[in-house]
């Protein structure tokens, strides 16, 4: 009995790999040539115009101080980033309560950290997705399980930024869908209602379309009816979302080839279905990266309401700047809440990056 | 039902008849169990939250006396946050039932759906320049550039005298105190604008030397800042004024939050009156007859209460000026609590 041994030839197999350019001495990495000259000089003017941003940030900042008066005259005031850390973060939430909105932050990160695999996705994702929003919605609120109601004139900071994008971008996409059909559908109402809608509200500037949700929206409805303020900020935010994602998913129906829709006619399949399962799942596979595009891009959009009074993180972080104890820290809060955005949607486009290549090998087997 | 009056008196801006009785909107409030005011998005001193998120300021705490009025609890009031835009439809359409954000009493307002109260706070702007710069007086300030803060009556000021005594004055707009008058004393512009007394406090506190600047009225007319309410709720109307009339009240009869119960002891049967020692007043508006005294002993009177936003308890060190009692040359008039 003889028994072969195939790891050796496995390991034969193995691509080798290709072999390092050598390396170039540095300093003709940096003047090799004039181009690679030109760029080093400007480089290094420009490293060194921002030397006094550098100290500002960096040595010359306040890093804690218990005496806000310390930071006049002074850099960076950290310090008041500190101290209104709370405030930034939860708003006018009320402190006691603010596991909840905690809680809510917590569970958005869990689900979008377990929504990241593609081999998750299906039925079961979205139904998960729906049931934690409703907790979530839930948790912010209160009113039952003996949790303290909190009106949503009190929300506040981070959770309402990431529930205003999470939300408009989860009830967005179904609309865009049917109106990205819409818009191809042979029927003409059908496509012309899609059309008139989705150019209407491209048409529109977002602070316009919150303006219109916010102030002359309640005054149209009949009295008495009162449309929650955060509710109507949603709902502008919603429609525009779904009008650029409709415009996101048209695309990639274009790009499936009408063979396909061919084909399923002639095996019998009915029209429905055949978009269903055949076209829109190609259709949104193609358009991820624009998807992901859209999806940041609702994500900073989320900073304009603060012009309709929703206290969200943005807002939060001016009201704490107006504190007068402190020095104007303007600059300060500004580069704090700049960097929050920054890691989300440095997050989303990093992933969005690593799915787009999953996904394309993926069909290339 | 009783929303749909409201929000048909609201919108057509007629006021039909209303009984004396309890109106639709106390009712509607004590339903709901708590006061629903309309806030500023952060105006330090009249309305910001602070670092726990607690709504403070003197527009908040006019709220907070309303609340007390009717419910014994300062607390039992829910602050949306408004931008200027949105502060008068949200009133107007009952998403808020008192409106007390820096809002300056005019005909065009009052006569479109809203009735104003009784004003809280009087405001007078004016210019605060360098001496080094040889300006005296508004007419000698052609092409200067001017430091406004945003969404203040104070840039419709600029731009009315500009164009009255054509200044061309560059209104350099932003969106807080505090960077407002950072920007000045950094020289950014010539001028800075604001509520004259503001101005007094900012020259005596963030100034090296408050003797190198000079402070000189923009116009010769003030501003009353006053809350308001829905037009066509009489009752809510009146109570709303005899809370701010509290707590002036209590001030010129020398009740403070401290000396409140011993008060309550006094022989002057007009503080009697006013603490419901002797009943009728409370009554009379629908609430508890000590609604008074709740007010007081919860929040202080008004000088109490300005000195703990505005004045020299709060960091702005605003002066009292025209904010004074009567009694004492100031405009605050309280009226006959019986």
């Amino acid at each position: 009995m003889t028994v072969i041994d195939l790891a050796p030839t496995v390991a034969h197999i193995e691509p080798s790999a290709p072999p390092r350019p050598p390396r170039k001495p540095i300093l003709q990495l940096f003047f090799g040539d004039v181009m690679a000259s030109v760029l080093t000089v400007t480089t290094g003017f420009l490293l060194i115009l921002m030397i006094p941003a550098l100290n500002w940030a960096v040595l010359d900042a306040v890093w804690a101080t218990d005496d806000p008066s310390t930071c006049r005259d002074r850099g960076a005031c950290w310090a008041f980033i500190a101290a209104k850390f709370r405030f930034i973060i939860f708003g006018v939430y009320p402190p006691d309560e603010q596991w909840r909105p905690l809680l809510v932050m917590g569970l958005i990160l869990a689900m979008a950290l377990v929504s990241l695999s593609p081999r998750l996705w299906g039925q079961r994702l979205i139904a998960a997705w729906i049931a934690s929003v409703a907790v979530m919605l839930t948790l912010m609120w209160g009113g039952v399980l003996g949790l303290t109601p909190v009106p949503t004139s009190s929300w506040g900071g981070l959770p309402v930024t990431l529930l205003l994008a999470l939300l408009s971008l989860g009830l967005g996409l179904p609309f865009a869908v049917f109106l990205a059909l819409g818009r191809r559908s042979s029927l003409p109402i059908p496509r012309m209602l899609s059309l008139m809608t989705i150019e209407l509200v491209r048409g529109l500037p977002l602070v316009g379309l919150l303006f219109v949700a916010s102030i002359l929206l309640p005054l149209l409805l009949p009295a008495g009816w009162s449309i929650d303020k955060l509710g109507r900020t949603l709902a502008a935010l919603t429609v525009f979302a779904a009008a650029y994602l409709a415009e996101v998913i048209r695309g990639g129906l274009q790009g499936v080839s009408a063979g396909q829709i061919e084909a399923a006619k002639a095996l019998g399949i009915p029209g429905w279905k055949a978009v269903w399962h055949i076209v829109l799942p190609q259709a949104l596979q193609k358009v991820i990266p624009p998807l992901t595009n859209t999806a940041i891009v609702m994500v900073k959009n989320t900073s304009l309401v603060l012009i309709v009074g929703v206290f969200d993180m943005l807002s939060a972080a001016r009201v704490a700047a107006t504190d007068p104890v402190w020095p104007a820290p303007y600059v300060e809060s500004y580069v704090f809440v700049a960097l929050i955005y920054f890691l989300i949607c440095f997050g989303i486009s990093n992933y969005s990056r690593w799915l787009e290549i999953r996904v394309q090998s993926r069909s290339y087997r | 039902m009783k929303n749909w009056t409201i929000g048909i008196a609201a919108l057509a801006g007629a006021l039909t008849a209303t009984a004396a009785h309890a109106g639709p909107t106390l009712d509607k409030v004590k339903e709901r169990g708590r006061i629903i005011c309309g806030a500023s998005q952060g105006t330090v001193g009249f309305g910001s939250p602070d670092d726990k998120g607690y709504w403070t300021g003197l527009d908040v705490e006019t709220c907070r006396a309303v609340a007390v009025a009717i419910f014994g609890d300062k607390d039992k009031v829910e602050f949306v946050p408004l931008s200027g835009q949105q502060r008068i439809p949200a009133l107007q359409t009952g998403e808020i039932d008192i409106l007390p954000r820096t809002l300056t009493w005019t005909l065009q307002r009052d006569a479109n759906g809203i009735d104003f109260t009784t004003p809280t706070y009087y405001e007078f702007t004016g210019f605060m320049v360098a001496k080094s710069s040889g300006v005296t007086k508004v007419e000698e300030m052609t092409g200067a550039s001017v430091c406004v803060q945003t969404g203040s009556t104070t840039e419709v000021v600029v731009n009315d005298v500009s164009s009255k005594l054509n200044l061309q004055l560059n209104p350099v707009v932003f969106d807080n105190v505090a960077a407002t008058r950072q920007a000045f004393f950094s020289g950014r512009c010539d001028a800075l604008i604001t509520d004259a007394a503001a101005l007094a406090s900012v020259r005596a506190t963030q100034s090296d030397n408050p003797d190198d600047y000079l402070i000189f009225p923009a116009t010769k007319y003030m501003d009353a800042l006053t809350p308001a309410v829905r037009h066509g709720d009489d009752n809510w109307t009146d109570i709303v004024n005899w809370s701010i009339q509290a707590l002036l009240n209590a001030e010129l009869y020398g009740i403070t939050q401290a000396n409140i119960d011993e008060m309550m002891t006094s022989d002057d049967p007009r503080v009697k009156r006013f603490l419901g020692v002797e009943p009728g007043n409370g009554k009379a508006l629908g609430l508890d007859d000590r609604f008074a005294y709740n007010i007081v002993k919860q929040l202080g009177n008004y000088g109490e209460m300005f000195d703990r936003n505005l004045g020299i308890g709060s960091s702005l060190k605003i002066e009292r000026g025209p904010n004074r009692l009567f009694s004492d040359g100031g405009l605050m008039f309280p009226m006959a609590f019986q």
